[in-house]
């Protein structure tokens, strides 16, 4: 499971999430959703501080968190 | 409460109003009607119910709103000019097939007017008064016993057809002492939370939602059209008229609430010279009892339609009789209550000795 | 050592599931995302009955699976008070623009937080109305251009803007109000603790209470939603200051 999961059919491609990323690893993809927004992605899972930033402000609860924990 | 009591119209019809299940009550006050939101503060408390004073008629009827969305018996009372505020909130409350009741203690107009009896908002309840395509059925009591037992017909088909009813009266009827009987007590425990009320979830597997918003025109379109067949079926169903005096008339008089009851004593004057007057007196004035009147083409020489406002509910009577039978009309604005020999000369000018 | 991973953000259950009719960037979106995750955090989707406004969040109730209903412009607070009063256990809130609650329904938002009963106002402040088109709000700021203040809005042609968190504070019924802005991150977890404690001081009994959402409005106001956000912080913060106006006690 990635870290930052984009919901492409949700985003709206607002582009507050990028703005305000720390490690600046999010981006507006050049593909198009069915409601022809080009959605956000992430581009480089491993950067990412899991900072909780970018679902924050996301008024489209397009983004999912995670991050690994060893058990 | 099976005995008779002497009460006040306003209070008794806010004790029928609690016989019939009513716990919640909204309102702001105006004359003529105070003594039923007077009434209802002491009142409701005792029976488990809640009185709210609101900071306008605007507020009551969204309060009722608010409180019919929960499902249960609710109702305001004011007076014309406090009714036409409550516009609004009636259009959204049958725009979403919520139940509750209104009544109006109907006083002069246009504008403040006065507070004097009259009937001349009987277009605003019948026919419309808020925006869309909507009905209420309206109750038109003509005594205190009558609007008592009327109420508890009022939530009852307010809560069967899921829609606005409303009893017109007038500060006559508000303001004076009759003996009344409190013949139906709705045992209020007995009533179920409606599975449509939104009361929370609690463990229902759906949302419920109440709106009388449909963004596409089809789907609007398809929601008028269930609101219309229930208002068919009510038109098929609860019209309802008193024929008083007509197994020989010649003529009738046709007037609801007051004006009928003064038209009873027209009736006994007429009928001592020779006049067989009788008196059609809708009970419901939506849904209006058309067919009723109908029945009397050919059997009548002519109908006086009387009333306290100009022409309105003639033109209702005019819809129903078409021309089939002569129709005369009399009537008085601006809180002016004309008295029975005053009828009678208004008759025997539009049809002679009524011969 | 195994690895599994951990939920840092999840959507919320009490939300629907469903993508919202709102403009791209729009911060009602992230208040209605803020009620959802306070309604699951604290146990409220079965007892909850949202109030909904006119106003670009008339449709709010379609992005919940809780119970809702639609008020008329401006009346969502004397709708809310019938349904309390019916259901004093269950979690009340109204959902409410500029234009819905401090123009048009002005009378019943007073009145309702003069009465000081129970239930939650949630009060989206984006300085216009946005679902008419734009025009002129009682939010409005002074030199704003709108539909209907073309040239900028003038406190000859037009009065002044009205602060509604500080005159609602003056009342002595209310529990709990605050301003809080949806511009960023931190002031959006900020937006979110001051939304609990209202929701708080309805759950515990306490009181009224509203919090004043600064908020966007990317689409009438002709910026990018990155640039509506930094316009709330440079020109709509200054007049509208973010802060706690009423907390009684036993508010947490
Ligand atoms: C009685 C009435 N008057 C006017 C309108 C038209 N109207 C719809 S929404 C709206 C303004 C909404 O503005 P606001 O409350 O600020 O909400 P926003 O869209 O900005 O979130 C108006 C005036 C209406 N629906 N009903
Ligand atoms: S969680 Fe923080 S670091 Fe990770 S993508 Fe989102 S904003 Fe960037
Ligand atoms: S904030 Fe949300 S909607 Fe906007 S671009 Fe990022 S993911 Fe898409
Ligand atoms: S018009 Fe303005 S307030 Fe309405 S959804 Fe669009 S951006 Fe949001
Ligand atoms: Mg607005």
């Amino acid at each position: 499971m990635e870290r930052v999961s984009i919901d492409e059919e949700r985003c709206k491609s607002c582009g507050l999430c990028i703005s305000i990323c720390p490690v600046k690893i999010l981006i507006i993809s050049d593909r198009l959703n069915a409601r022809g927004f080009r959605p956000a992605q992430c581009t480089d899972q491993d950067k990412c501080t899991s900072c909780g930033s970018c679902a924050l402000i996301c008024p489209d609860i397009a983004i999912e968190l995670h991050r690994e924990v060893k058990v | 409460m099976s005995d008779k009591v002497l009460m006040k119209g306003a209070e008794a019809l806010a004790e029928g109003a609690i016989q019939a299940g009513c716990r919640y009550y909204f309102g702001y006050p105006i004359t003529p009607q105070n003594e039923t939101p007077e009434y209802m503060s002491r009142r409701l408390p005792e029976v488990g119910g809640r009185f709210v004073q609101a900071e306008s008629e605007v507020a009551s009827i969204n309060m009722v709103y608010g409180a019919a969305c929960a499902g249960v018996r609710v109702m305001t009372s004011s007076s014309s000019p406090g009714i036409s505020l409550m516009q609004e909130g009636i259009s959204y409350i049958s725009g979403s097939n919520v139940p509750c009741v209104v009544m109006n203690a109907m006083r002069g107009g246009p504008g403040l007017g006065n507070i004097a009896p009259a009937q001349a908002d009987y277009f605003q309840a019948v026919k419309g008064g808020g925006n869309g395509d909507y009905k209420r059925i309206v109750f038109a009591p003509s005594s205190i016993q009558e609007g008592v037992d009327l109420f508890v017909d009022a939530f009852e088909l307010a809560d069967k057809y899921r829609m606005v009813v409303m009893v017109i009266v007038d500060g006559l009827i508000g303001q004076m002492m009759e003996p009344v009987e409190f013949k139906t007590r709705i045992d209020v425990s007995t009533l179920k939370t409606p599975e449509w009320a939104t009361v929370g979830r609690h463990g229902r597997d759906h949302a419920n939602i109440i709106t009388s918003l449909t963004l596409d025109a089809a789907g609007l379109e398809q929601w008028n059209l269930k609101l219309q067949a229930k208002y068919a079926q009510v038109e098929l169903t609860e019209s309802r008229i008193e024929e008083y005096q007509m197994d020989d008339a010649d003529y009738a008089i046709i007037a609801y609430g007051t004006m009928a009851r003064i038209a009873k004593t027209t009736i006994r004057i007429a009928r001592a010279k020779g006049i067989k007057l009788g008196l059609l007196r809708p009970i419901t004035v939506w849904p209006f009892p058309a067919k009723q009147i109908q029945t009397y083409v050919g059997k009548l020489k002519g109908t006086l339609t009387v009333e306290l406002a100009y022409r309105q509910l003639f033109e209702d009577v005019q819809l129903a009789l078409c021309g089939k039978i002569p129709l005369g009309w009399y009537g008085r604005g601006g809180g002016v209550v004309p008295g029975p020999q005053e009828i009678l000369a208004a008759f025997e000018e539009q049809f002679g000795k009524g011969r | 050592m195994a690895e599994q991973m951990k939920v840092i953000y999840e959507r919320p259950r009490s939300w629907a599931n469903k993508v919202t009719h709102y403009c791209p960037g729009c911060t009602h979106g992230v208040a209605h995302r803020l009620v959802a995750e306070l309604v699951d955090e604290m146990g409220l989707v079965d007892k909850t009955i949202g109030v909904w406004p006119v106003g670009c969040a008339v449709l709010g109730y379609d992005y919940f699976n809780f119970d809702s209903v639609e008020a008329a412009h401006g009346r969502a607070p004397a709708m809310a008070t019938g349904i309390k009063v019916t259901n004093p256990d269950n979690f009340v809130f109204t959902y409410q623009g500029d234009g819905d609650l401090a123009s048009i329904g002005m009378a019943e938002i007073v009145h309702a937080a003069a009465r000081g009963w129970p239930i939650t106002v949630i009060f989206i402040n984006n300085g216009n109305y946005g679902m008419t088109g734009g025009q002129m709000a009682p939010t409005t700021l002074l030199g704003q251009k709108t539909t209907t203040s073309p040239l900028g809005r003038t406190p000859q042609a037009n009065g002044f803007p009205i602060r509604v968190a500080e005159m609602l504070a003056q009342l002595d019924g209310p529990a709990y109000i605050a301003r809080v802005s949806l511009d960023s991150p931190v002031n959006i977890r900020k937006a979110k603790s001051a939304m609990r404690k209202a929701f708080n001081a309805q759950v515990r009994g306490i009181g009224f209470s509203l919090v004043e959402c600064l908020s966007t409005c990317p689409t009438n106001w002709k910026l990018t939603p990155v640039e509506s956000m930094e316009r709330v912080r440079k020109e709509v913060m200054p007049y509208f200051p973010l802060g706690e106006f009423k907390v009684v006690e036993g508010v947490l």
